[in-house]
């Protein structure tokens, strides 16, 4: 029972903290999952981000697996319930107030501002979450490659991620 | 071509983008459906909804939909635009981890995963950039950015800290220059 409460306390303050999206509160995620709570390891943590990555709609549904592999299908309804309404209510509510609040020019003020921090949370998750993917020179020229296609060439991101999963299958 | 938009069609149309979209294109997407092919939004209320969705906590996409959803029609619409969007990923993705623990242990599916996640980090990282290239305007934004990054990635110190102190501060440096 203890488990619930502290999934769900623990996803609602992500969610409240979530300006900017799922990448900005990966790195405090990750280090939650993994170092304190240890509810997954390093390398479990980095699958499920991959299965986040392939699967359609949102990309932080791998919240809903680190709720299922602690506690099955209810892990995974209370996290998904955590992390997805309080802030969901938040923008709800910031939507039928917008009307007081669009032609405001602290809006701007709160946009700009926010943004070099989101930029900095995004940094953080992927140099954190970089430290347990990318091991050795194969994984970083994985990294490398798909930079340089998705830089040359527009593909769906999704495919390449695919492509790299299945090249990984020989070369790992 | 002009659908009506009932609740039906709502929860259709966020279900369609949520099972056909991966993470990025889910924006290039909805505003196809939105704006260009049913007019049911104006660009400007679609980049209005997207400006308050970024700014306020919450995943992007899930955010759009509570807020178009409650635009065209009301609370169920939030309600029903939200469910659609992530019912399709969260049966693809349960399933997925079913099979992931089913079969933990399986050299291949691992190495699979291995390259997945080096990839995406390599496509995260891109965004990053870009991102940064977009938003970022002087030397001060690039103090945030460090400092930031230093307090989460390297210190781990508490998010909600970080945003306590580096929250008023920036906007308090973007405040609206008085006449």
């Amino acid at each position: 029972m203890m488990i619930f409460v502290h999934l769900i306390s623990i996803f609602t303050m992500l969610s409240l903290l979530s300006v900017g999206g799922g990448i900005a509160i990966l790195p405090v995620l990750q280090h939650i999952a993994i170092t304190q709570q240890h509810w997954v390891t390093a390398d479990q943590f980095r699958d499920m981000y991959g299965l986040g990555q392939i699967s359609p709609g949102p990309n932080f549904l791998m919240v809903l697996l680190i709720g299922d592999h602690v506690a099955g299908l209810w892990g995974a309804l209370a996290v998904g319930f955590a992390f997805f309404v309080p802030a969901s209510i938040l923008v709800f509510g910031a939507h039928r107030l917008w009307q007081h609040f669009v032609f405001s020019p602290w809006r701007l003020s709160v946009q700009q501002g926010f943004a070099p921090i989101v930029v900095g949370l995004m940094l953080a998750g992927v140099y954190m979450l970089g430290r347990i993917a990318i091991t050795d020179k194969l994984t970083f020229l994985l990294a490398i490659a798909a930079i340089g296609i998705l830089t040359w060439r527009r593909i769906n991101p999704a495919i390449v991620i695919l492509l790299g999963g299945i090249i990984g299958m020989f070369i790992f | 071509m002009n659908q009506p938009l009932n609740l039906t069609t709502l929860f259709k149309t966020f279900f369609t983008v949520g099972a056909i979209s991966f993470g990025g294109g889910m924006l290039a997407y909805l505003r196809e459906y939105f704006v260009k092919r049913n007019n049911w939004l104006t660009e400007e209320e679609f980049l209005v909804a997207l400006a308050l969705s970024q700014t306020m906590p919450g995943l992007n996409g899930i955010n759009l939909s509570v807020v178009i959803g409650d635009k065209k029609c009301g609370v169920l619409g939030a309600i029903v635009a939200s469910l659609g969007l992530i019912l399709p990923g969260t049966m693809v993705i349960l399933i997925l981890g079913t099979f992931y623990a089913h079969y933990s242990n399986n050299p291949h599916l691992n190495a699979f995963l291995i390259g997945v996640a080096a990839t995406a980090i390599g496509f995260s990282f891109k965004n990053v950039i870009e991102l940064g290239a977009v938003n970022l305007k002087c030397f001060r934004d690039g103090c945030f950015v460090i400092a930031t990054f230093i307090a989460i990635g390297i210190l781990h110190i508490h998010l909600f800290i970080v945003f306590l102190v580096l929250a008023p501060l920036a906007i308090w440096f973007n405040r609206p220059q008085s006449l």
